[in-house]
């Protein structure tokens, strides 16, 4: 059926090419989430006669560095699943016109809609749907706590805790690593706003270099000196490249990671039967508990011919029932805040899965303002990417700690100043 | 199969002769070059050298934006920014450090990958060239790897060196203990190098041994007779009437290797730190990956190292044809 | 074979050179051919074996075995150590450190053992599943027909304009020639990843973007192409052109009838690289081509790496299935290059 959906499309558009209007959705996937909004739609061309859409599975490579190309010259899409708002945000459609009921989204994805409204964007706009809410946070290898002998840190123990008490059990088990955090400034800056980063000044500008920044980051430099921290994570690549852990915690190499919501259903599958995990819950800094939240949406472009189908297709993504019923089949997190209210019914997961899942959902709403805040920055992206490489530099020797920190103050300065 | 290519072949030919004899009427003989040259020239001229204008025109101007009229006129600012440095010889002092560590490292990585390829190639050739069994699927074996993709290059050797890959596995069954191949920056500069000789050697000793059997065999059966050492016959005969052969390698390779960029960048990300970086990926980091993208320093850096490499190839070719004259 | 290895060079021992030539060959095989068949052996493994450490050359499987009263198959474990070492159990469940375990010829009685006493039961099992999921997942069919026109019209084009070209800068003397060849040369010192903007502005005010001939023009005229052959033409003598003049061939065909044909082993190279070229290109077709309609094979391959996530197990599938064309068209070209490099050293 997947396979058959650009063949059909395409004979759908020659049919009613005359009267129709074909939408075209870049999409990229994590897991299924292309192929369930395209089943999806089926449900949308059916209510909307006349309105078709064709969803373009691609690279994530091809959303985040060629989407931007082609908008910028007028070509591309006319909508897309996305993750850089701030970046995309000067080409996208305000769907508020054409949807239904503005009010009702408005009161589901606030939080969310913020994000898009940034530089010359509508205060009140509707630019995007966020379809796969992310918060990151600590998983935690229990089987492992328990062959050690160790007590397992309660949610809301600090990261000082977790390290001494994940170095113990690795110690007691053999294993390699006792902790890992995914190589990008996204998931370094939940740790260091716990420390008490303010990450921006007065005129909401990134990135300030505080106490509570430079704490953290001297904190972590020591902890790949002593071992805490998996090396092969941060130290393993260059400049922004991501790179993530989830082998390893996957192998039962690696005591406790801080990563993501995405990885609960994927541990959910490869992990199996073979050990016990469980989210960990906040962890705490000295000033704050928070993590980060993030999250792939769906946004229109303002390029295109048919805004008003796009606008329709929006609303679409929003409504509840739509959302429920893919959210169950993808197993993500819902931005929907009535859906975070009442739960959603995922399909086929484990006990495991679904106590992570409620675990990660029930963090979402304690984050602190600043993480909020830096996710709904224009230019976070280049404070995500500059952050791991300068701290590289310092983890393995190339920079002391300072000259890492002036280096990353003036790297995000520098794009910052272009962009202007 | 065969039948059909040449009716193919004959029909294209039928095609084009009445055309272009009415051509060669009007226009004469020797202008037939240029008819010739014009499909090609046309392609470089609006997909290679117009972009190339344009992008002299990004490195003049600011912003992140792609379309030229929303660009500010900065002149020579990119440039300027680039070779702020307090010393040449040490990236710390310089306002762009890692442009300057890319470009120390690419020095290294030049120097010992042309010179190690070369090298091996060489052997490779020779060997070759030898009358031995199986010379076809030898020849075949070292070319396979310039088959793949760079990306699919880079995969298959992140898994055998990474901590718990095959390599690791080897050694420890050896006895000789397990390294943390990509993690240190010795290592991880060792193993860049080693990988593109791996994914690029087969076109080398692919040209270098159509050179070799092109010198006839005469020149060493007399040597031979004459009872020349071998290795006295290698370097005597076989290296100088390799020479053009040789040239041509230098000059492709050491382009390339300025060039370097999508198998390194998948193995190693350019790290660990910045510790093989090169030029290319700083460019690419700067112009693309990073957000916001800074076009005119990556424009301005492409450049300078356009500018490098022409210079250093003249160089080589002026050395050469100064040793054939004085050869 | 003996025969073979024994007529070296008309001596009738193996000397020295002879070993030191075998060792570097053998050892080039290992090197150039076993990260490649580790590729190919890996392309069968599940996606949980292609995370695991260390890493098992065949693709191994655990084994279940089905037990009466139990609904769903229960997994075979051998038992190394305790007071139950040496036998094979299949488990029920595990439950924090311990393993309630049967004995399948006895399925009554629960046994306990601790997770660090058992071993997974496993076996040699393909997964072929990798290879099918292919092609319900997405239309490979069609990507597949869109690599292979793009790959073929640009190869053809690739060879027909630069032999053109190099035949003109080989075999006539016109004033700018040599700023021409020069000009050609210099494209060798862009790299193309330096100019993808400004080239997709060109080619998007050309209303090529999502057209396949976005990926072919920009791409037939190559220096390396026009180097290569130009020097090759440079060793055919000017007496066999000059005859055919002679006999009244116009320019066209002393360059189709008698340059062409001579050229035959740098063309093959030329044809192969040309194919290799544009079959694994990825970054540029990833900014022209974003409709599933005009998808290269390649770009389907890289749509199993998410923002997060990446689907191993069918991307090194996908892998291995674009290796073959490219592998049998060099298999195919390689005897004729063979022929064609001895044919120009016996000249």
């Amino acid at each position: 059926m997947k396979k058959n959906i650009a063949i059909s499309a395409f004979a759908l558009l020659a049919a009613s090419a005359a009267h129709g209007q074909e939408l075209r959705f870049m999409c990229y996937q994590d897991g299924n989430e292309c192929d369930v909004w395209a089943d999806a739609f089926q449900t949308f061309e059916a209510e909307n006669p006349g309105i078709t859409v064709v969803v373009d599975v691609v690279p994530y490579q091809a959303i985040l560095e060629s989407l931007p190309v082609q908008l910028e010259v007028g070509e591309g899409p006319d909508l897309a699943r996305v993750t850089d708002y701030g970046g995309l945000a000067r080409f996208m459609l305000d769907a508020r016109p054409f949807v239904e009921d503005a009010d009702t989204i408005e009161a589901r994805y606030g939080q969310s809609l913020a994000w898009a409204r940034v530089g010359d964007n509508a205060a009140d706009g509707i630019y995007n749907i966020v379809d796969q809410l992310t918060a990151t946070g600590g998983f935690a290898n229990q089987t492992l706590f328990e062959q050690a002998g160790v007590d397992m840190p309660e949610p809301g123990a600090s990261w000082a805790e977790w390290a001494e008490a994940s170095v113990a059990v690795q110690q007691a088990t053999g294993v390699d690593f006792a902790m890992a955090l995914d190589r990008t400034g996204h998931r370094f800056a939940a740790p260091a706003i716990s420390y008490g980063a303010a990450l921006f000044d007065e005129s909401g500008e990134a990135l300030v270099i505080d106490d509570g920044f430079r704490a953290f980051a001297e904190q972590f430099v020591n902890w790949h000196e002593d071992g805490t921290m998996a090396r092969d994570v941060w130290a393993g690549a260059g400049g922004g490249t991501y790179q993530d852990a989830a082998a390893e915690f996957i192998n039962a190499n690696l005591v406790m990671y801080y990563s993501g919501s995405w990885q609960i259903g994927r541990f959910g599958r490869d992990i199996g039967d073979a050990f016990d995990w469980v989210a960990t819950g906040g962890v705490c800094g000295p000033e704050a508990c928070t993590g980060m939240p993030g999250g792939a949406g769906v946004v229109g472009f303002n390029h295109t011919e048919h805004p008003e189908a796009v606008g329709k297709l929006i609303g679409f993504v929003a409504r509840d029932d739509v959302q429920a019923q893919v959210l169950a089949q993808t197993r993500n997190l819902p931005a929907n805040a009535e859906l975070q209210a009442n739960g959603i019914d995922y399909q086929d997961v484990t006990p495991e899965v679904a106590a992570a899942l409620t675990a990660f959902a029930a963090s979402v709403p304690t984050f602190s303002d600043t993480a909020y805040a830096l996710q709904g920055y224009q230019y976070n992206r280049a404070v995500f990417t500059s952050i791991p490489a300068r701290l590289t530099q310092a983890i393995v020797g190339e920079l002391s700690l300072d000259e890492a920190l002036d280096r990353l103050h003036q790297d995000v300065a520098d794009a910052i100043a272009e962009a202007r | 199969m065969t039948a059909l290519f040449r009716t193919l072949y004959e029909g294209a030919f039928n095609i084009f002769e009445k055309p272009m004899r009415m051509l060669q009427y009007s226009l004469g003989a020797h202008r037939m070059a240029w008819v010739f040259l014009l499909p090609n020239l046309l392609i470089f001229g609006l997909f290679t050298y117009l972009p190339i204008l344009l992008n002299i025109w990004y490195s003049t101007t600011g912003g992140d934006r792609i379309l030229l009229g929303d660009r500010d006129w900065v002149g020579g600012d990119n440039f300027a920014t680039l070779f702020d440095c307090g010393s040449y010889l040490d990236p710390n002092s310089c306002r762009r450090d890692l442009f300057w560590r890319a470009v120390h490292n690419t020095g290294w990585f030049v120097v010992l990958q042309v010179g190690f390829m070369i090298l091996l190639s060489l052997i490779a050739a020779l060997i070759l060239n030898r009358t031995i069994p199986l010379k076809g699927f030898f020849r075949a074996v070292f070319f396979y790897p310039v088959l793949l993709s760079p990306v699919v290059v880079a995969l298959i050797w992140k898994w055998i060196l990474q901590r718990n890959g095959v390599l690791n596995a080897g050694m420890d069954w050896a006895g000789m203990g397990t390294v943390n191949w990509l993690l240190d920056p010795s290592w991880a500069f060792f193993w860049i190098v080693f990988v593109s000789i791996w994914a690029n050697m087969g076109f080398y000793v692919l040209i270098l041994l159509a050179g070799l059997q092109a010198i006839p065999g005469d020149v060493y059966e007399a040597a031979e007779m004459d009872g020349t050492p071998a290795w006295r016959r290698l370097v005597r005969i076989t290296l100088p009437l390799l020479t053009p052969t040789l040239l041509v390698v230098m000059v492709l390779s050491l382009i390339r290797a300025v060039q370097a960029f999508d198998e390194i960048y998948v193995l190693t990300g350019g790290g660990p730190g910045s510790a093989t970086t090169l030029l290319i990926q700083y460019i690419y980091d700067v112009g693309f990956a990073t957000r916001p993208r800074q076009f005119g320093l990556a424009a301005a850096a492409s450049l300078v190292m356009a500018g490098v490499l022409l210079v250093l190839t003249l160089l080589q070719l002026a050395a050469t044809r100064k040793r054939a004259e004085e050869g | 074979m003996l025969r073979f290895l024994t007529q070296r060079r008309g001596r009738d021992r193996l000397d020295m050179t002879d070993w030191i030539a075998f060792g570097f060959l053998g050892l080039g095989v290992f090197l150039m051919l076993g990260p490649v068949l580790w590729l190919t052996l890996s392309s069968f493994k599940t996606e949980a074996a292609l995370q695991e450490y260390p890493p098992k050359l065949l693709p191994l499987a655990p084994q279940f075995v089905e037990v009466e009263g139990f609904e769903t198959a229960l997994q075979r474990f051998q038992i190394v150590s305790g007071e139950h070492a040496g036998r094979e159990l299949a488990q029920v469940r595990r439950v924090g450190l311990n393993a309630q375990m049967i004995d399948p010829a006895n399925p009554d009685e629960r046994l306990n053992v601790h997770i660090n006493d058992r071993e997974a039961v496993r076996a040699v099992q393909v997964e072929t599943e990798n290879y099918t999921g292919l092609f319900t997942r997405f239309n490979f069919l069609r990507y597949f027909w869109n690599s292979t026109f793009i790959t073929v019209v640009a190869t053809v084009l690739t060879v027909l304009f630069n032999s053109m070209a190099a035949f003109a800068l080989a075999k006539y003397r016109f004033t700018g020639r040599n700023t021409v060849f020069l000009l050609i040369i210099a494209t060798l010192m862009i790299p193309p990843t330096v100019t993808l903007v400004p080239l997709f502005l060109v080619v998007s005010q050309m209303g090529l973007i999502n057209s396949p001939w976005a990926v072919i023009w920009p791409a037939i005229a190559t220096p390396t192409g026009v180097f290569l052959l130009r020097q090759y033409m440079l060793t055919i003598p000017d007496d066999l052109l000059d005859a055919a003049r002679m006999d009244n061939a116009s320019e066209w065909r002393v360059y189709w009838k008698v340059v062409l044909p001579l050229s035959a082993p740098a063309l093959a190279v030329l044809i192969i690289f040309s194919v290799m070229w544009r079959w694994n290109e990825f970054l540029w077709p990833l900014i022209v081509l974003n409709r599933s309609e005009v998808f290269t094979l390649q770009l389907a391959l890289n749509s199993f790496q998410g923002e997060l996530q990446t689907a191993w197990s069918s991307l090194l599938a996908m892998t291995v299935l674009t290796l073959l064309p490219i592998t049998l068209v060099f298999a195919f070209l390689q005897k004729f290059i063979t022929q064609g490099i001895a044919q120009s050293g016996v000249k």
